[in-house]
Parts: C-alpha cells; structure tokens; sequence
C-alpha cells in the first residue's frame, strides 16, 4: 500500500513506528496505533502526547464513521501527532479528510499524490469550521462587514 | 429595492458554488474516461443530485426551502428546454426532477444552475440533503418567525460538511414556524417546529427519527426548547452520535429512526446532549451578528396597503362559481389584510401530479412578476405558491392561471393527490403510480363534487420506499408487486396536518389496478353517508373506525 503525505507528489517510505491494533496495543502501548472505526479511544487519552501515529481505518469509502474519530482525536482530545486514513481512501475524499485532520493516507488509487496537491485549494470558501483552522464564510463575513464599519466610522 | 425577498448569494456562496461545479465537471470526465468505476463514482454523482433510472439519469435539483425567484423559475424552465424534454416534476421536497439528463451534459445543467444561484449538491446520497420548510413561510397569517431564516444557516453549515458527507443512510431535515404544520415535521429525520415558550422566548422543539419508507415512525421529541443560537451546535451532536453510532449493516435499518427506535429516545437524549455540552459553546453557536445579517434578507416585501372587501371579486364569485371554489381551496389567509396566498395547482384533471412544462414554469414567472413580488414558493403537496397576491388582483391571478391549466379549484382536496414518479421513471419501484393518480383525478374530475366531499388527502406510492408519503395520507395508496401483476394496498387515517401526524393503517387485500377507482369511490360514499356536520374525511374515519370503509370497499370490489 503506497503512503502519501502533503509536499510530496510520490509516495514516501513508510519508515515509522507500526501501528498496533487497539487491543493489542493496550496490552502494551507504543508510538502507534490502528483503531477499528468502532473503538471506543478514552483509552488513548492518557498516551496522546507519546503517540507519533493513529490509524484511522475506512473499511468501505463510503463508511464515514472515522471523520468523527478525526475530528473528536484532533478537536476535543488536542491529538497533534500524524493522523492516518488507511483501508479504501480515494482521491474524491481528500477535501473531507484534510478538513477532518487527516494528515497521512494510504491508497492505491492513481493520481492520488496529484489531487493531494491540489485538495487543500479545490475549494477555497468553507460554509463550517473544522479541525484545519479555516475560517467558515459566515465569519468572514462578520469580518469584512466589522471591518467596513470601523473603515466608515475613521 | 432588493431584487429578492430571501438569501440573496454574495462572492463567497458564489465561489463555492463555481468550484463545486469545476470538481463535478472533472469527476464526470473521470468517469467518461474510464478512470472512475461505476461503483466510485455513485456517491460523488448522488450528492450532486444525479441519479440512474430506468431510463435515463434523473437530475434533481434542490430549491432550498422550497422559495424561488422568478429569474431562478426561467432558468430552470430554460435547463428544461435545453437537457431535457421541456417539462419537469416538482417533488414532496420541493425540489425539482429532470427526468431525461445526458450524463455528458449534467456539468453544464449544473453550470447554468449556479449562474442564477442554484444547484443540485445533496439532493441525493448520505448526505444532509435540501432542508424543506413551510410553503407559506414568511406570509402566512399564524407563522411565529420565518423559519427559511434557519434552513439557510442550515444549508451553509452542512454544504459539504467534511465529517457529515459519508452518513449511515440519508438525512432530512424541514423546519416549521407556524402551529400549524405544513412541513411535515414529525416524519423527518429532524423535524424543528419553532415555538413561544411561557417565559416569551422563541426557540426550536427538536423532533428526531420520524420517517415514512418501509418503517414509518412518527418522531420523538428529543428536545422541548433549544435556544435557536444553539440551532447548529445541536444538530452537529445530533449528527455526530448518528455518523458514529447509525447502523451501517443493513440499508434498510440505517436511517436515524432506527437508531433512536433501538437507543430508545431517552438514551439517544443522553448521548446527545453529552456531546452538545462539547459543541454548544464552541464556533457553532451562532452569534447575535450573524443571525441578524441572515434574518434582514428574509425582510418581507413592503406590501402596500391594498382593500380587503373588493366588490369586483365579490361580483365574480356570485357570477362565477369556480372563481368562488377557487378562492376558498386554493387561497389562504395571509399576515396582511388585503392580500392572500395563492397555490397554483398542479393537479388539472387527469395529468400527472407535479409536472410543469417549460412554457408553463415561465408562465408562472410572468404571474409572480406581475402580482407576486417576483416570488414563487414549491409546496411539499407538489403545487406552486404565490405567496404575496393582493385580493384586489385575484381575477386577474385566476384568469392567467386557468390559461396555464393550473387554476384547478382542488387545493387539499381528493384530486390534489401526491404521487411518487413510480414504475414510469424509477428504478425501485414495483409498480405504477402516475396513471393510478390520473384515473383518480379524471373519475373525480367534478369541481362541485370534490368542494361537497371537502379535505381529502390521497397519496400513492410505487413502492414501500414510500416517496409518495402514503402512510400519511387520509387515504394511502402503496403499489405492490405479485407475481408480476401490479396491486395496490389501501390504507386511512394517516396524516400530517394541524400537529395531528398518524401513520394510515392498511383495510385489506390489495386491489387490482383497474379496481383502485371503484374502491376509493366506496371509501367516499361510506363518508358521505356516515359523515357528520363539518367532519372532515380523516374525522370521520377516526370516529367510526376502518370496518364500515372495509364493508363498502370489498363489497365493491
């Protein structure tokens, strides 16, 4: 399976630490782990800051449970190490899964480490904030109108 | 003056919408070429609203909160004329269904959409789709607040929503904000009725997991009051529990119904609200600003004072009894005196419920130019709406809508029957709707007879994925399959309206096709005979029960 990451076009090596099945994993904890997209990760909570690599897993694309995982490790836990979208991962995903706080992907698909260089700008408004500190249109436009009005007020 | 009275796009609602048309257009040349299967490409066409047929692919297009321009009706009649065959079917969720679309031509329908606004993201696939909304909304005489106010700040929030756009199964949401519920509320997946609470404060009752298709349930109260600035923030715990915990097994069990069904509501209560204590004071909470700017777009026209007792109109009805059936059907008392909300029905005699052709979509345009505002509304009853005619210019309004064969005096009553595209158009259906609604509306074609037999909802459905909404009609009609012979199920009693929503119950043996028109012909003699002063059908039924309806109907039959 051919690994990617942001800033390069080819895959890279895979030469980090491998990651372990949850259960396994919590028997004895390392650097890396893979959750199933129906582990419960309170577990983990305490480990965050010595973990290098989680493996989020999408057994089906179109099984989107483990964009919440993303977004709860990233958001509402403070994870900051890599974050990894393994099993069917296809280009057409890449919007939602930069936006969710992926940052490593495996996949087969051709082309992918192309469309990987252009997924951050495919879109360049959001309508939602997410785990990639864009800021939503909404508050943008509470911005420019603030703005606008301090401009008039001078 | 603005040009419109609701959301009016700016460059960022503009920009996203070009790009999203630019990644369609590469998505659909992957796909042409070979480099997407058929298998990859499904989700990313469904969640731009194309679908696969019978016959062709299906382009449907989301009119959020059912509210158009007139520009935007021209366009649409325009993409019509040029993709398709010159007409298109208004549906239950006020969108639009083009039946007949290339799939080499969908990047550029979807291109002239966006030139007027529009678009067709998430009209099908697991996705949030098109928030619906009352019809009347923003002109009807007991609305509380607009709640097209809240639909749009639900459009934005889940617009390619990057955690919500892989679901467990589909997910609607409508939005009420009158007593009296013509959004269908407790049978979405959200339902939002807008409410005053004792202490004076407007705020939402969330319903969650009411749905028809195959496990009609009505929605349980998930929350009494939500305060509205807390409106996204809810929605994203209800979501989030849903994409985590919806079941993924089975299509047929993953729809939030099933998941609330086997929680229990208490339960799912409880894992909301625990994940809402994380989002409620986090971005999503909606600030007073924000709020503001989206609710001053919504600013109702500056509707002049107009007469409200205007003795031409008074004239016509003594001098013209379907003007005066006309005005008591298919108009409806708005917030201001001297004006009233007129539905153009869809349902002339013997034509298929919901279609409109070009020539007739433009029509419409010139009447809502002329007498509406510019304003055009898409009724989940599959009708159009003008929601701001002066009772002084109702002749006029009837006079061009008859030219257009929707003048039908039949608004709410036996002909103004919902009907799922069925076996004519679908892929999943078992068997024909249409022309099931076409006899029913020729047989009771009279005017004088459908006023005297008063509100009577039918509803057909192909098949139990349920679009045509039977189990909530007053009378159900579902197409079944036996043997390669196509049937109908009968059911009463179910409805939606007035906060009154109950699932129909099936009477009996299905009927054959060429029997369908004499069964509900004894389903409406047993109410004519049994029916008591100013009882509606639906009424009636729940007085006397199923067994007098099932004697007169399988007597008949």
């Amino acid at each position: 399976m051919a690994l990617y990451r942001e800033g390069h076009i080819a895959p890279i090596d895979d030469d980090g630490p491998v990651a372990l099945p949850l259960a396994e994993w919590l028997q004895a904890p390392t650097q890396a782990v893979a959750l199933a997209n129906t582990d419960q990760f309170n577990a983990l909570r305490t480990h965050l800051g010595r973990l290098k690599l989680i493996a989020l897993n999408f057994p089906k694309y179109t099984d989107g449970r483990a964009y919440s995982q993303a977004r709860l490790l990233r958001g509402r836990l403070g994870y900051r190490g890599e974050l990894r979208a393994t099993g069917q991962v296809l280009l057409d995903q890449l919007p939602f899964m930069l936006r969710c706080g992926f940052d490593s992907f495996e996949s087969e698909q051709a082309g992918f480490g192309a469309a990987l260089a252009r997924a951050r700008t495919l879109f360049s408004v959001v309508y939602q904030g997410a785990e990639d500190d864009r800021l939503p249109a909404s508050l943008l436009r509470l911005k420019r109108r603030n703005a606008s009005e301090k401009l008039a007020a001078e | 003056m603005p040009d419109t009275y609701f959301y009016r796009y700016d460059d960022f609602d503009r920009t996203l919408l070009s790009e999203r048309v630019d990644q369609f257009r590469d998505q659909v040349r992957r796909r042409l070429s070979g480099e997407l299967t058929e298998e990859q490409f499904k989700p990313l066409r469904l969640t731009n609203g194309l679908y696969l047929q019978l016959h062709a692919y299906m382009l449907r297009i989301a009119i959020p909160y059912g509210t158009l321009s007139t520009k935007q009706l021209r366009k649409l009649a325009e993409i019509a004329r040029k993709y398709d065959r010159g007409y298109g079917h208004f549906t239950t969720r006020q969108n639009l269904q083009l039946n007949w679309i290339k799939l080499e031509d969908a990047p550029d329908a979807v291109a002239a959409l966006a030139e007027v606004d529009m678009h067709a993201i998430q009209t099908s696939g697991n996705v949030i789709r098109n928030t619906t909304a009352d019809h009347f909304a923003g002109a009807a005489a007991d609305e509380i607040e607009d709640p097209r106010i809240w639909c749009e700040m639900i459009r934005q929030w889940s617009t390619l929503h990057p955690e919500f756009s892989f679901l467990p199964r589909k997910f609607k949401i409508a939005i009420t904000g009158s007593p009296n519920d013509r959004a269908a509320v407790r049978v979405h997946d959200v339902g939002l009725r807008l409410w005053r609470n004792p202490e004076g404060q407007v705020g939402f009752e969330v319903i969650v997991g009411g749905g028809l298709g195959r496990t009609p349930i009505i929605g349980k109260t998930l929350r009494e009051f939500l305060p509205k600035e807390d409106l996204l923030a809810y929605l994203e715990a209800v979501l989030r529990v849903y994409n985590r915990y919806g079941r993924r097994d089975n299509i047929y069990k993953a729809r939030i119904k099933i998941l609330v069904h086997e929680l229990g509501v208490d339960k799912m209560r409880e894992e909301v609200e625990a994940e809402f204590a994380s989002t409620r004071d986090s971005a999503l909470k909606l600030d007073p600003q924000t709020i503001e700017a989206i609710t001053s777009q919504f600013a109702p026209p500056p509707l002049p004072h107009r007469p409200a007792m205007v003795g031409a109109v008074e004239a016509l009805k003594i001098e013209d009894r379907d003007f005066a059936l006309w005005l008591k059907s298919n108009t409806a008392p708005h917030r201001m005196a001297g004006y009233r909300i007129v539905t153009a029905s869809l349902k002339p005699a013997g034509a298929p419920p919901g279609d409109a052709s070009a020539a007739q979509m433009d029509g419409v345009a010139d009447i809502a130019d002329a007498y509406s505002w510019g304003e055009v509304r898409v009724s989940h009853e599959q009708n159009l709406v003008l929601p701001h005619v002066a009772i002084e210019d109702l002749p006029a309004v009837y006079a061009v809508l008859s030219k257009l064969g929707f003048a039908e005096a039949n608004v709410g009553k036996i002909t103004d029957i919902i009907a799922c595209p069925g076996l004519d158009y679908c892929a999943l259906a078992n068997a024909r709707s249409i022309p099931v609604a076409q006899s029913l509306s020729n047989h009771f074609s009279n005017l004088a007879r459908q006023h005297d037999i008063g509100d009577l909802k039918v509803k057909i459905s192909g098949c139990i994925n349920a679009c045509g909404h039977h189990h909530v009609g007053h009378i159900g009609i579902l197409g079944v399959d036996k043997n390669g012979v196509e049937l109908y199920q009968i059911s009463l009693g179910g409805d939606v309206d007035f906060g009154k929503t109950s699932l129909g119950e099936i009477i009996g043996p299905a009927v054959g096709a060429d029997e369908i028109v004499e069964a509900v012909d004894a389903l409406v003699a047993t109410y004519l005979e049994r029916r008591r002063e100013g009882e509606r059908f639906v009424e009636t039924y729940r007085r006397i029960g199923a067994e007098p309806f099932k004697e007169r109907v399988y007597g008949a039959v």
